[in-house]
């Protein structure tokens, strides 16, 4: 027991280096990079006084050290800045918008688990056969999709030409009432207060957008199902439960798929990084009101405290994911720690 | 694996396999991995296709004709018109030789940076690649999409800092990828025998280790450039980068994506199909490359 306890203390400790590079990271790339604030802000046609009057009011014409030092300070009191775009603090736009984005990103990763565990354990059942081939094509083919280039090919065939999809814009149509805000994912929110009609509205406008992002991170999880499936169905107790006369299907199902299940767990920390960066184009195409819409409206306005709290945020997120899958990892699998 | 381990024999011994059966090889080897076959020849159409095809086709990617805007596609423009009456047939060719050139100089930069600093982390070990590893997990902690969108946002948008943004994003699988291959190759025998004529320690690093730990991440830069494509074509969609009215691919999707809710679908669905095209091509290359050289250290 001594060796858990000191892999996950040492986890810990690198996980908390890792958040404070990240800090360090976010810092340096949007505030010691050649690039001037004031004037990417201000433009080409800039006067000098006006640089040096907008140089002052963002701060950064103060030493770099004193800016990281206010930054960090900041920091560790919540603060993030504030947004020129909404007026906001970022904290309150980034709350606001992380719901819609937690909405859409969790109705992808359930449909691309579900898919790609079928398509995954096909695969490996019948190694080698046209179905392995096909499930391989089209893992290679899901890596290689530009998702903006899907989403406007969904957009054109299931609203402009089989009208079966509501205007790609939001999550609700112009004019509906939000439902009383629960767990503010409205799909379930809106089930939750049994308004059908509501629930329906919203679950055609999140269906487009998920179909997407779900496509695109349905390829990594199929190939990582495979690769797992093929791994165990390999290894000498499954051999033994064969030989012994388990019937092949509740072999696959039982031992196979819960011995799989552990290097598959690897692929959701993977895939975050798949949906975080479809996020920004999947919701720029849909004007989802997410955290990835926001990343790009503050981009394009040059709105830079809010870039920065979003690449912080989804930096810490990503740490904080694997650094969990990890620890849940060292607990399940004993080898792991020890190895 | 016959063919494959002829392979390795003879890149490493070009003298043991003479031209002839070189090229006999190559050609069993695609006729044994069909993806790696389909691969190849899906590129070179493309490639084919942006050189050839620009002397080709009688228009220029910046013409603008007012009357024939929004044509759908036909014999005198095979993929139609966009707002301005550009053909953009002549728009996409000139947007893949632009991606193809932005893809390899990343894999390029990324692959030397990566194996160099790798080499030398995985060679000296001890603090210097404690401390380089961090860098690398910081690194590895932004989504790299999203790092090549940060890094881009503030260097500004010209063509270079778009793959200077895009290969930062990739460096630290390289990095990766080449600490660990040095790491056990630093400890056998032809390494130690290098030490012992008294080779300088980065000869033994650069010239004796490197050439011998470089297969994974040369497999890993093919699949660098079918990322590279999607990745720049993303952050020109976005308006970040590559602007209008260059013809690039992503720019062409999102010029054509406004036109998309009314119905003129051509203006964005064929450049997005050649995005598409070339990263299916160069995946499928490095795909198989992983999965042949993956049999070959069994």
């Amino acid at each position: 027991m001594v060796s858990l306890r000191r892999y996950v203390a040492r986890r810990l400790l690198l996980g908390a280096v890792t958040l404070l590079g990240v800090v360090v990271a976010v810092f340096v790339l949007t505030s010691v990079l050649p690039g001037d604030l004031a004037s990417l802000k201000l433009g080409p046609y800039a006067t000098e006084e006006g640089l040096a009057a907008m140089r002052t009011e963002l701060g950064t014409d103060r030493p770099v050290m004193v800016q990281f030092v206010d930054y960090v300070s900041k920091l560790v009191r919540g603060d993030m800045g504030r947004s020129w775009l909404t007026g906001q603090t970022v904290r309150q736009d980034m709350s606001q918008r992380l719901p819609a984005t937690i909405e859409l990103a969790l109705a992808a990763l359930v449909m691309a688990l579900v898919v790609g565990h079928v398509l995954g354990i096909l695969a490996a059942v019948r190694r080698d056969s046209l179905i392995d081939q096909a499930v391989r094509g089209f893992a290679i083919l899901g890596a290689s999709t530009a998702i903006f280039w899907l989403a406007l090919v969904f957009i054109y065939v299931f609203y402009y030409r089989l009208d079966w999809a509501p205007a790609p814009v939001g999550r609700l149509d112009v004019g509906s009432e939000r439902p009383p805000p629960v767990t503010r994912l409205y799909v379930v929110d809106s089930l939750l207060a049994g308004d059908w009609e509501l629930f329906t509205s919203s679950l055609a406008h999140l269906a487009l957008p998920a179909l997407a992002l779900g496509f695109i991170v349905t390829a990594p999880i199929t190939k990582m199902v495979r690769a797992a499936m093929l791994d165990v169905l390999h290894s000498d107790f499954i051999r033994t439960a064969r030989a012994i006369g388990v019937p092949y299907r509740s072999i696959v199902m039982r031992d196979g798929l819960r011995n799989a299940l552990i290097p598959i767990l690897t692929t959701i920390g993977i895939v975050f990084g798949y949906l975080m960066a479809g996020n920004v184009l999947v919701e720029r195409i849909f004007a989802w009101p997410g955290i990835g819409q926001y990343a790009w409206q503050s981009l394009i306005s040059k709105d830079f405290e809010a870039l920065r709290g979003f690449i912080l945020v989804v930096a810490v997120i990503y740490v904080l994911i694997n650094l969990t899958i990890d620890l849940l990892y060292s607990v399940i699998d004993p080898r792991i720690r020890l190895g | 694996m016959i063919v494959s381990v002829r392979l390795s024999a003879m890149s490493i011994h070009p003298s043991m396999a003479s031209a002839a059966q070189q090229v006999r090889d190559f050609w069993r080897l695609l006729r044994t991995h069909r993806m790696l076959a389909a691969g190849m020849l899906i590129l070179t159409v493309v490639i084919l296709a942006a050189t050839v095809g620009v002397v080709l086709v009688p228009y220029h990617p910046l013409e603008v004709a007012a009357e024939i805007k929004l044509q759908p596609p036909s014999l005198a423009h095979p993929m139609g018109t966009d707002n301005f009456g550009r053909d953009i047939l002549v728009r996409v060719l000139y947007g893949i030789r632009l991606d193809l050139r932005i893809a390899f100089m990343v894999a390029f930069t990324a692959l030397v940076v990566g194996t160099l600093v790798g080499t030398y982390s995985g060679y000296y070990g001890g603090r210097v690649d404690d401390v380089l590893m961090r860098i690398t997990d910081v690194m590895m902690a932004f989504p790299s999409f999203v790092l090549a969108m940060a890094i881009t946002a503030m260097l500004g948008n010209t063509i270079p800092n778009v793959i200077i943004a895009i290969a930062t994003s990739y460096v630290p699988f390289f990095i990766r990828l080449t600490r660990g291959e040095v790491l056990s190759a630093r400890e056998l025998g032809y390494a130690e025998a290098a030490r012992c004529v008294g080779n300088p320690e980065w000869r033994i690093m650069y010239l004796h280790l490197l050439p011998n730990c470089l297969t994974p991440a040369l497999v890993q830069a093919t699949l660098c450039l079918g990322w590279a494509v999607l990745d720049a074509a993303g952050l020109a969609f976005l308006g970040l980068g590559i602007r209008p009215p260059t013809p690039e691919l992503g720019v062409l999707v999102g010029e054509g994506a406004l036109f998309i809710i009314s119905g003129e679908w051509w203006t964005s669905v064929f450049p997005g199909a050649v995005i598409v095209l070339l990263a299916f091509g160069f995946n499928l290359i490095g795909d198989s490359l992983r999965d042949i050289t993956a049999q070959e250290e069994r």
